[in-house]
C-alpha cells in the first residue's frame, strides 16, 4: 500500500513537473508552477524558509520522501531502473555508502554555491538537471508534437493549435544535459539510486537527516529468516540483511522492500527492532572524475552568408514577384551580458539561478538561451535575434523557482530598464541603402527614440534614431526589428544593476 | 528545427492534400464544373476585332499567375513554374476555345514569356492570338536600345516574329509616359514596327489618373485597343486613384476601341467575398460560384474584346470555361443585384490589394500581397478583432494571430516594413503600401499585447 502510494505521488508530481518544461504557451504554470517552487535548492537559492522547513521536518518525520517522489531526476532515475529490473531479477546487493564522496560533492557545491559559482551549483543541482533533460529532449518532441497537430488545424482551417519554433538555444547545455541523461541513465540501469547516493549534494544532505527519521524501514530480525531477496532489490543498495540494518542515510523510502519480503519482516516503522549500534560507512577509494568530463564545446550556432541584398536587387531588371533573400541575425557582442527584467542585477542572478531551463522554456519570444560562457554558463541570458522582450510578457519572472528572477508584474516591467539601446550609424540603413527607415522608433513600446535629421543644417534630410538612455528599457524591439543584417544597426547593451526608469 | 522549416518537411504533404481538398470543396456545390464532360466544346462566347475582324474568345488567359513549384526546402520563396500544368491548361483552354494569350516579360519575376512560349510551341502560331507588353519598371530598361532589346527579346522567348496585340504596359501619367515612351523615341519605334506588320495591334493598359487617360485617347496615335480594370466593385466604386470602369468603358466605345478587361476578379477577392455578399449571389444563382458572376459582369458589355484571367489551377480554367460557353449576358436585375453586392462590400474597408505582385520583391523580406491577402481574408471571415468587448474577440484575435503567424513567416511581417516607399510607385492600384503595413503592425502589436 506504502509502495502503492510512493509510485502514484511520484508519478502524479513527474507528470507535472514535466509537463510544467514542456508547456510553452506558459498557461500550465499557474496550477502547477510550485511544484518548481519545492524543489530543494531552488528553495534555498530563493530563501523560501517555508518550503526549507517544511522539507527538512518531512525528512525528519518519513525519510527521503523527497527523492523518491518530489525530486524528478530521482523518479526519473526509478523509471530507467524498474526498466533495468524487467530483464534482470535480483540485480542489487548491498554496498557500504562511498561517503567521501558524498562529502567531497557536497563540499564542492556548498564552495561553489558560497563563492556565486552558478555554473556548478547548476550542474549539480537535480532538479536543474532534470530540467535541462526535460527541455532539451523532450520539449522539441512536445512542440514537434503540436506542430504536427498545428499542421493538420490549418488544413481544416482550426486556429485550435499555433505552431511553435523549435531550435537549439546552446550546443553547451545541449552536450551537458545530453551528459547527464547518459551518466544517470547509465548509473540508474546499473546501480539503482547510486546517482543520488553519492554525487547528489541535495540526497547527502537529507541523506543526514534520514538517517534519524523517526519513520524509517526497519528489518524486524525475529521475523527474518535471512534470504536477502530485500538486499537484491534495493536500488539504493543499503540493505544489509546480515546485520538486519538498512542504511536510512541512502534510503529514498521507497518501500519496495516492505512487500518484497516473502516474510513480511520488514516495516515502516517508527521503533527500532533492534538495540545493535549502527555500522560505521566505509570510505571508497572510488573516484569518478565525471566534473571533467563536462568540457565546454564552443561553437557557433548560426552560419550566416553575408549579402548586401536590398542594393542588389535594385541593379538590373526588377522582375515582378518573389520574395527578396533575408540575411539571418547574428548577436552583437554585448560587453555586460542582457539578464532578464526581475533579476535586479547580474550578480544576484547568478548566485541565485540553478540553471534549470524553465525560463527558457517558457519564453515566448525566443528571448532567453542559456548563455555559453565562463561562470554564467547554463543560466540563461538575453539576446535579441530572434524575437525582442515584449512588454506583455512576464513568464520567465512567474516561472522562476529561485528568486533569481522576481516576480513582475507588466507594470513594473515597463518600468524597469535592463540596459539601453547603441545605434550604430556604419551599419543604419538611412547611410547605407540612403532610404527612410525609422522602424526602431516606430517599434519602440516606450518611445524612447526620436527621429531627427542627419544633417542638422536641413530638416528635410532623412532622419536618423535618437536615443533618450535614460527612458530606453532594454527590450530590443530596435533590435530586432533593425532592417540591418546580420548585424543590426541598433543593439541594446547590458545593465550591470537594473533600474527602474 | 524552425517553424517555417518543418512547416516546410511537411509542405509536400499538406499540399498534395490541399490540392483535391479544393476540388472536393467545388465538387460539394457546383458538380457541373467539375468534369470537362459538362463544358459544351464549341460553344465559347466570341468577340469581333472591329480592326481586324478576327474572332477573339472571351475568355483571354492571363499569365501573370502561372502555378509554380518550390525547390527543396528554400525558405526564400525559390520556386520553379510547373511547366507541365501550364501546357495541360493551355492545351485544355485551346481545345475548349480560347485563343488570346496574355504576358508581359516581368510577369512571374520575369519567367512568363518562356513559359508561354513553351507552352504553346506544339500549337500552330495561327491558331492563338499573343499578346505582350514593353514593360517599364526599371529605369535600366528605359533607354530605347533596352526597350528595343525588349521588344526582342519577347519575339525569342515567345517563339514567334510577330505580335497579335503588343501593349504599352501600365502608363497612368503624362510625366512617365513622355519620359519613358514619347521623348526617347520608343513610341516611334512601337509605331514603325505596326507599320511593318510586325505589331499588328497596338494598345496600352491604363492604370492611372482621368486626364491622363483623356489626353490618351485624344492624341491623334490610333490606339486599336485599351486594356481597362473592370469589374462590378471598380465599375462605380474606384478604389485609390483608379478611375471608374462605367465612365473609362463609355470613353472606348464612344471611339469604337475595344477593350481588354484585366482584373475582372480583383485578384481574387471578387471569388472570396465575405459571407454577406456570397448568400447574395448564391440565393440568386445557387448553382453558380462567386467568380462566374464578376465574369458575366466583365464580359458583358458588348465593347469588350477579351477578359484576361490569371488562372493558376486547372479549377479556374474549367469554371471559367463553363462561364463562358457561352456566356449569359447580365440582365438588368442582376446588374443591380451585383451593384448591392459591390456597397455592401464597401462597408468592409478592404486593402484593395489585387495580388499583382508588382511591388515584390520588397528589398527588406517583406510579403507585401500576403500580408494585405491575410487582412482582407480575416475582414471577411469577420475575424478582425476590434473591441475587447466584442463577443467573438477572443476568437477572433486568436485567428488573426495564428492566422497571420501561419500565412507569413515573421521576417517578412508587417513589423518589417521600414516606410522606405520604394514599391509606392510600383503599384497599379494606388495603395499607400508602407501606411497600411504601420496600421496592421499596430493592430497586430495591440492584439499582442491585449493578452
Amino acid at each position: 500500500m506504502l509502495r502503492k502510494i510512493r509510485i502514484f505521488l511520484a508519478a502524479s508530481c513527474f507528470t507535472l513537473i514535466t509537463l510544467l518544461f514542456l508547456d510553452f504557451t506558459g498557461t500550465i504554470y499557474k496550477g502547477v508552477g510550485w511544484l518548481a517552487k519545492i524543489q530543494l535548492i531552488p528553495a534555498l537559492l530563493a530563501l523560501n524558509v517555508g518550503v526549507l522547513v517544511a522539507l527538512l521536518v518531512l525528512t525528519v518525520l518519513f525519510g527521503r520522501i523527497y527523492c523518491s517522489t518530489i525530486c524528478p531526476l530521482g523518479v526519473l532515475q526509478d523509471i530507467f531502473s524498474a526498466l533495468a529490473g524487467k530483464f534482470r531479477k535480483n540485480r542489487f546487493r548491498f554496498r557500504p555508502a562511498w561517503t567521501w564522496l558524498r562529502w567531497g560533492v557536497l563540499g564542492i557545491f556548498a564552495a561553489g554555491m558560497f563563492l556565486g559559482a552558478g555554473t556548478l551549483v547548476a550542474v549539480l543541482s537535480p532538479y536543474s538537471s532534470y530540467g535541462r533533460i526535460a527541455s532539451s529532449f523532450l520539449a522539441p518532441i512536445w512542440a514537434w508534437g503540436n506542430n504536427l497537430l498545428a499542421a493538420g488545424a490549418e488544413q481544416v482551417d482550426s486556429y485550435a493549435f499555433a505552431s511553435t519554433e523549435i531550435w537549439l538555444k546552446g550546443i553547451t547545455t545541449f552536450s551537458i544535459a545530453a551528459g547527464t541523461l547518459v551518466l544517470v541513465t547509465f548509473l540508474a540501469w546499473r546501480f539503482g539510486r547510486l546517482y543520488c547516493n553519492t554525487l547528489c549534494p541535495v540526497g547527502t544532505v537529507l541523506g543526514i537527516l534520514s538517517r534519524w527519521a523517526i519513520f524509517q524501514p526497519r528489518i524486524q530480525a525475529d521475523i527474518c529468516n535471512g534470504c536477502g531477496k530485500c538486499a537484491r532489490n534495493c536500488k539504493s543498495s543499503c540493505i544489509d540483511p546480515k546485520s538486519h540494518q538498512i542504511d536510512g542515510s541512502r534510503c529514498v523510502a521507497c518501500m519496495d522492500c516492505l512487500e518484497i519480503c516473502p516474510q513480511k519482516a520488514i516495516a515502516w516503522t517508527t521503533f527500532p527492532t533492534t538495540s545493535q549500534p549502527q555500522p560505521q560507512p566505509e570510505t571508497s577509494s572510488m573516484r569518478r572524475q565525471f566534473l571533467t568530463a563536462l568540457s565546454t564545446v564552443a561553437s557557433s550556432l548560426f552560419l550566416t552568408q553575408a549579402k548586401p541584398l536590398q542594393a542588389a536587387v535594385r541593379e538590373g531588371i526588377k522582375f515582378d514577384g518573389g520574395l527578396a533573400k533575408i540575411v539571418e541575425k547574428t548577436a552583437p557582442k554585448r560587453v555586460v551580458p542582457l539578464v532578464p527584467p526581475g533579476s535586479r542585477d547580474r550578480r544576484h542572478f547568478a548566485q541565485h539561478c540553478t540553471g534549470c531551463q524553465l525560463c527558457v522554456s517558457v519564453c515566448a519570444n525566443q528571448v532567453l538561451r542559456p548563455s555559453e560562457k565562463g561562470w554564467t554558463l547554463l543560466q540563461p541570458t538575453m539576446s535579441y535575434e530572434r524575437g525582442y522582450c515584449r512588454p506583455e510578457c512576464v513568464r520567465c519572472s512567474e516561472v522562476c523557482p529561485t528568486d533569481a528572477i522576481r516576480r513582475l508584474t507588466r507594470a513594473e516591467k515597463s518600468a524597469t530598464q535592463i540596459g539601453y539601446a547603441v545605434w550604430i550609424r556604419d551599419l543604419c540603413v538611412v547611410e547605407t541603402d540612403g532610404v527612410k527607415c525609422g522602424n526602431c522608433a516606430r517599434n519602440c513600446p516606450n518611445q524612447s527614440i526620436q527621429m531627427v535629421p542627419r544633417d542638422p543644417q536641413d530638416p528635410e534630410s532623412l532622419t536618423i534614431p535618437a536615443i533618450d538612455t535614460e527612458r530606453c528599457l532594454g527590450c530590443g524591439a530596435c533590435e530586432n526589428l533593425c532592417p540591418a543584417s546580420p548585424l543590426s544597426a541598433i543593439y541594446v547593451e547590458g545593465n550591470e544593476r537594473h533600474r527602474e526608469v | 528545427m524552425e517553424r517555417r522549416h518543418f512547416l516546410k518537411v511537411l509542405g509536400g504533404g499538406s499540399l498534395a492534400s490541399a490540392v483535391p481538398m479544393v476540388g472536393c470543396r467545388k465538387d460539394a456545390f457546383q458538380e457541373k464544373a467539375v468534369s470537362l464532360r459538362d463544358i459544351p466544346k464549341g460553344q465559347m462566347t466570341y468577340r469581333t476585332d472591329p480592326h481586324t475582324g478576327e474572332k477573339i474568345s472571351l475568355l483571354g488567359f492571363g499569365c501573370m499567375r502561372f502555378p509554380v513549384k518550390p525547390i527543396g526546402s528554400s525558405d526564400d520563396g525559390e520556386d520553379v513554374i510547373d511547366q507541365e500544368m501550364v501546357n495541360e491548361m493551355f492545351d485544355t483552354a485551346l481545345e475548349y476555345g480560347v485563343n488570346y494569350f496574355d504576358t508581359s516579360p516581368v510577369y512571374c519575376k520575369g519567367r512568363s514569356e518562356h513559359t508561354v512560349g513553351l507552352g504553346l510551341e506544339k500549337h500552330p502560331r495561327e491558331s492563338y492570338y499573343l499578346a505582350t507588353k514593353m514593360s517599364n519598371f526599371s529605369p535600366v530598361t528605359h533607354p530605347k536600345e533596352a526597350s528595343i532589346a525588349m521588344y526582342h527579346n519577347s519575339m525569342k522567348e515567345l517563339r514567334t516574329d510577330y505580335f497579335d496585340y503588343y501593349l504599352v504596359h501600365s502608363v497612368g501619367n503624362m510625366e512617365l509616359w513622355q519620359k519613358r515612351f514619347v521623348e526617347n523615341g520608343v513610341l516611334d519605334f512601337l509605331l514603325a514596327e505596326k507599320e511593318a506588320g510586325r505589331i499588328r495591334n497596338l494598345g496600352w493598359s491604363f492604370h492611372g489618373e482621368k486626364e491622363f487617360f483623356d489626353y490618351m485617347m485624344s492624341c491623334g496615335i490610333p490606339w486599336d485597343f485599351v486594356q481597362i480594370q473592370l469589374n462590378y466593385l471598380d465599375w462605380k466604386h474606384a478604389t485609390g486613384r483608379n478611375v471608374n470602369a462605367e465612365y473609362l468603358y463609355a470613353e472606348l466605345e464612344k471611339r469604337n476601341v475595344p477593350a481588354v478587361i484585366m482584373e475582372p476578379l480583383l485578384g481574387g477577392r471578387l471569388a472570396r467575398t465575405n459571407y454577406k455578399a456570397m448568400t447574395m449571389l448564391k440565393s440568386a444563382r445557387p448553382e453558380e460560384s462567386a467568380a462566374s458572376w464578376a465574369f458575366r459582369f466583365a464580359g458583358s458589355p458588348p465593347g469588350v474584346l477579351t477578359v484576361l484571367s490569371g488562372m493558376t489551377y486547372m479549377e479556374h480554367l474549367l469554371d471559367n470555361l463553363r462561364t463562358y460557353s457561352p456566356m449569359e449576358t447580365v440582365r438588368e436585375d442582376e446588374k443591380e443585384l451585383l451593384e448591392n453586392v459591390a456597397l455592401s462590400m464597401l462597408e468592409f474597408q478592404y486593402i484593395s490589394c489585387t495580388e499583382c505582385d508588382y511591388c515584390m520583391p520588397c528589398p527588406y523580406g517583406l510579403d507585401i500581397p500576403g500580408i494585405f491577402m491575410h487582412y482582407n481574408r480575416c475582414l471577411n471571415e469577420n475575424n478582425l478583432p476590434q473591441n475587447p468587448q466584442d463577443e467573438n474577440y477572443r476568437k477572433a484575435r486568436r485567428a488573426f494571430l495564428v492566422g497571420y503567424d501561419r500565412s507569413i513567416p515573421r521576417l517578412r511581417q508587417a513589423n518589417r516594413c521600414i516606410g522606405c516607399d520604394l514599391c509606392l510607385p510600383e503599384c497599379p492600384q494606388r495603395i499607400r503600401i508602407s501606411e497600411e503595413m504601420f496600421k496592421i503592425s499596430a493592430l497586430v502589436e495591440r492584439l499582442k499585447q491585449d493578452a
